[in-house]
């Protein structure tokens, strides 16, 4: 029995190690290898620091390095509080299931759809000025304000908020439900800390060790992100994700050098920032300590927990006025400012499925439907594997998993596509779940993993004592019960796939088209209507997903009350 | 210089003669081709669709369109190709290609060819050595890359708004005084943003005949300084003082749409028209061009040297240049862009085709258009798009 966990495990492990971390080193080291001056194809090879010395001298450079830095840990700062102030108010106040409701359409709203219905949104033409125009403002035009695309990236973090923060309060959220809240509330509260200060104090740092993985992926995220980057950040110059695909994409090819050399250093910027991030984490911890330690019961905290969560009310307001924008546009024909509607309405863009979103949305479907099947049955068989060998993960395993969302995208895909393409194996619909199943497969363990070690292992006892062998047990039991968050990863690993932009272009040399590639492609140009309609399916699909996952329990176990509630 | 040209255009001819057209079309049959466009415009999309159901029905040969943001990503995807020596199925088989991405792949040896003089339809063409249609940018085309669609630099407006438009880019000062927030440009990492300073740098060159040589520091230095002057003057009276710039001309012409900023930029004539139709623009938006005239160029199609379906990919180079297919795509309601036919050269019943095409108010006519200034060699556009990216991005 233990051999054949061993096996399982070992299994799953190598198919990890072999597909997944292996491409990211092999793809990291190509970008290297093109980073000190290495490049056959363009004539490069000799080994030099010429690149660096070009990167660092390529004009706005140090300007670019800085709006990642600042917006990146800034939009990850910011958003931890606000998840944190929010759930201090809210927990006991809202079912978390309801939350988990209220907070789908956000982690299902591609970040592309999003940046777009928020830049209309925001900027000086955009609809909260068409709203308040002429009559309150007295603008006839629209006036030179710097709404969006500011040179601070004020915008851009704004939506890499309306993304993080609902992400972060579900981190939370579940993981609220591994702590004891109410005895820590009434203990803190009968030694006469006020229950706001009893967050802070004694709750919030034993939630922290528990989200820190997430809070890892969101800094690394934001500091690499480029759809939202290129819609709502600065563009003279751009942050240095966006500026590497300029660089990539100019057409003096003595440029990719440099570009190489950013890409490598995009890398090395999240690991240094996660760096700086642990130790401030130490720094934090020690202060924290003797501040707790002190036992001062005097400030109240929660006029910070109303302020947070008054933000993020407003940050929810503007994502939901953002999606509902693109709705309104994608039946519109003429909408142009100060109206607050459109003057004429059409159907055209939604009548023509055959001009593109038709097969886009076929595409979309199969890539993700596979990706999803695989990541869940991968994570199922990693799950499995750990159960029987009765072992918890090792920190490098955790390492490996979540790897493809701590190295950034453009660090290493260029680099994977020269080496898929060596192999033969690149433009086709397989390459493309596969990069996708990179991204999915961690969000799937994110969203399973918990659930799976909070079952109840009596049950497995009990099943086991009737003779039942591991695999019944494994299929006629356990899966059985974690249908719930079976669905609700699934649909969680859907949502991935379907926002994925980078991979999706570079593996299916362009010529698979997905809703998401097209909608960015699109973006480009200027219709927003289309752009509209792309979305509003972008964000269509992954939505329907979530409610498949709320009802397929409550379908399959309709006559079961015990199955239904959420774990 | 010229003989050498002359030289290399002969060769151009020389190699695929006609005879050979019709193994062309056998093995072209049944080939898929890739045709890598820019996928911001939604009517040029489906001009590639319909010539895609074209070619299929007369040559069976399919085309899928991928849609690129930029150019530039179908040359990275060839280069990417080359390093993983992969020299023969190619994932690329038709680019839509133009000046520098051109020259850069031409140099580089990315290019199949010489196959252009030798299409059927070539013989529409003024492939004469200083014809439009012979070179790309100052770069001798010989033969790697066939025409496709006219391109002129016009300024788009709302006439409703905009009273008495700049009579030339220096007027563009004036106007952003008396208007400030009101004028942008493109960002200049964007081809079209290249344009607007290459189309003032023309207009203000002491010796603008500088321009047609490769660029050297000194002529750069004393050609560019009345544009630096002039855009100095200009840059804190734009839009957002100039510190930021829409992403590319659609961007540009989405912000013209919502009033934001007074003028579009587009290498389209007829986008005006086009975007009327749409819904995009208002009824009374229109075009204009400077007083002296605006920089012209073509549109061209190439094949890389790797390309998996080369044979459908000059199929289909060929029946762009098709009288028909031109007159199509020079239809207001389809594309609009002008016809890149030496009209010397159609038969009477071939120029019947273009005279029947509907017009519409927006649509200026060829003579409003004045003459068509030639683009300066790529290299220009390069230290130009470098010296802008010193000056001003910090």
């Amino acid at each position: 029995m233990r051999h054949e966990g061993r096996a399982l495990r070992g299994g799953v492990a190598l198919v990890l190690v072999a597909g997944f971390v292996l491409p990211i080193v092999a793809g990291l080291g190509q970008t290297a290898r093109a980073a000190f001056g290495i490049m056959p194809a363009i004539g490069a090879t000799d080994w030099s620091l010429d690149p660096w010395r070009q990167l660092l001298a390529l004009p706005g450079f140090g300007t670019s390095l800085r709006l990642s830095l600042v917006t990146g840990i800034g939009s990850t700062l910011l958003a931890l509080a606000l998840a944190a102030g929010f759930c201090a108010l809210m927990h006991g106040r809202m079912r978390h299931a309801a939350m988990g409701r209220l907070l789908t359409p956000f982690l299902a709203a591609p970040h592309a759809a999003l940046a777009i219905g928020l830049a209309f949104l925001l900027a000086p033409s955009g609809w909260i000025a068409r709203i308040l125009s002429p009559w309150a403002t007295g603008w006839d035009r629209p006036p030179d304000l710097a709404t969006v695309n500011d040179g601070w990236g004020m915008a851009l973090m704004v939506g890499l908020l309306i993304k993080e923060v609902p992400f972060l309060l579900l981190v939370i959220g579940s993981a609220l439900g591994q702590l004891p809240v109410r005895q820590h509330l009434a203990a803190g509260r009968a030694l006469g800390y006020g229950a706001g200060v009893v967050w802070v104090k004694v709750i919030f740092p034993q939630v922290y060790p528990l989200i820190r993985l997430p809070v890892f992926i969101v800094l690394a995220f934001a500091l690499s992100v480029v759809d939202m980057a290129i819609v709502l950040g600065p563009s003279n110059p751009p942050t240095l994700a966006v500026a590497i695909i300029r660089w990539f994409s100019a057409p003096d090819t003595a440029l990719f050098l440099p570009a190489s050399a950013a890409a490598f250093l995009q890398a090395l910027l999240v690991v240094a920032a996660i760096g700086a991030w642990m130790g401030a984490e130490w720094i934090v911890k020690t202060l924290g300590l003797w501040w707790v330690r002190r036992g001062g019961r005097g400030h109240s905290a929660e006029p910070g927990h109303w302020a947070a969560s008054s933000v993020v009310v407003v940050l929810m307001g503007l994502g939901v006025l953002a999606l509902a924008s693109l709705v309104v546009w994608s039946f519109a024909w003429r909408w142009s400012y100060p109206q607050a509607l459109p003057q004429s309405w059409s159907l055209k863009g939604w009548m023509a499925p055959q001009s593109g979103w038709g097969r886009a949305m076929q595409a979309t479907l199969v890539i993700g439907v596979s990706a999803t099947v695989l990541s869940v049955l991968l994570a199922v068989a990693w799950l499995e594997g750990e159960d029987r060998a009765r072992r918890g993960r090792a920190a490098w395993a955790q390492a490996l998993i979540y790897m493809p969302l701590l190295v950034p995208q453009v660090g290493f895909l260029y680099g994977l596509n020269v080496l898929f393409l060596q192999m033969g194996i690149s433009g086709g619909m397989g390459a493309v779940i596969w990069a996708q199943m990179l991204f999915v497969f961690p969000y799937v363990m994110i969203a399973l993993s918990d659930p799976w070690r909070a079952l109840d292992p009596q049950h497995m006892r009990a099943a086991a004592a009737l003779g039942a062998s591991p695999w019944r047990r494994l299929v006629a039991v356990k899966l059985p019960m974690l249908v719930r968050p079976l669905a609700t990863a699934a649909a969680i690993g859907f949502a991935v796939s379907v926002a994925q932009y980078l991979p999706t272009l570079f593996m299916g040399a362009g010529r698979i088209a997905t809703l998401t590639t097209e909608a960015v492609t699109l973006a480009s140009g200027s219709d927003r209507r289309i752009v509209g309609i792309y979305a509003v399916l972008q964000a269509g699909l992954p939505f329907l997903a979530y409610g498949l996952a709320l009802a397929l329990p409550a379908v399959l176990y309709r006559n079961r009350r015990g199955m239904r509630g959420g774990i | 210089m010229r003989s050498l040209m002359i030289a290399a255009l002969g060769l151009g001819l020389a190699t695929p003669a006609l005879a050979d057209w019709q193994s062309t079309l056998d093995a072209a049959r049944g080939q898929t081709v890739y045709w890598n466009a820019w996928g911001g415009d939604a009517r040029t999309n489906a001009f590639i669709a319909w010539v895609g159901t074209q070619t299929e029905a007369q040559y069976g040969v399919k085309v899928e369109q991928v849609k690129l943001t930029s150019t530039a990503d179908a040359v990275t995807r060839v280069i990417a190709e080359k390093a993983a020596g992969q020299d023969s199925g190619g994932a690329v088989d038709l680019i839509w290609i133009n000046g520098p991405n051109f020259l850069s792949m031409k140099e580089q040896g990315l290019l199949h060819g010489p196959f252009a003089s030798g299409l059927p339809n070539a013989k529409y063409l003024d492939l004469s050595a200083n014809a439009a249609a012979s070179v790309d940018f100052t770069v001798p085309v010989e033969g790697y890359e066939s025409a496709w669609r006219l391109a002129r630099f016009v300024f788009t407006y709302d006439s409703a708004v905009v009273m008495e438009p700049p009579k030339d880019m220096a007027g563009f000062l004036a106007y952003a005084q008396a208007n400030p927030g009101r004028v942008t440009h493109p960002d200049v990492s964007d081809f079209m943003g290249a344009t607007f300073l290459k189309q003032a740098l023309i207009e203000m060159a002491p010796d603008a005949a500088v321009l047609q040589e490769p660029v050297t520091d000194a002529t750069f230095v004393a050609t560019t300084a009345p544009l630096w002057d002039w855009y100095d003057s200009l840059r804190p009276l734009m839009w957002r003082q100039g510190e930021t710039f829409p992403e590319n001309q659609s961007v540009q012409q989405q912000m013209l749409n919502d009033g934001e900023v007074d003028f579009g930029v587009s290498f389209d004539p007829a986008s005006a028209a086009g975007a009327i139709a749409e819904g995009l623009l208002p009824d009374t938006a229109r075009v204009f061009v400077p007083q002296g005239g605006s920089i012209g160029n073509i549109s061209f199609v190439a094949i890389p040297y790797n390309a998996a379906n080369r044979e459908g990919a000059e199929v289909v180079a060929n029946f762009l240049l098709a009288p028909a297919t031109q007159a199509h795509q020079q239809n207001i309601e389809v594309l609009g862009s002008f016809s890149v036919l030496d009209a010397a050269r159609l038969t009477v019943e071939e120029a019947a085709l273009f005279a029947a095409l509907p017009s519409s108010p927006a649509l200026p006519k060829l003579q409003d258009l004045g003459p068509t200034l030639l683009e300066p060699h790529a290299s220009w556009m390069t230290k130009l798009v470098e010296a802008w990216g010193q000056r001003y991005t910090k």
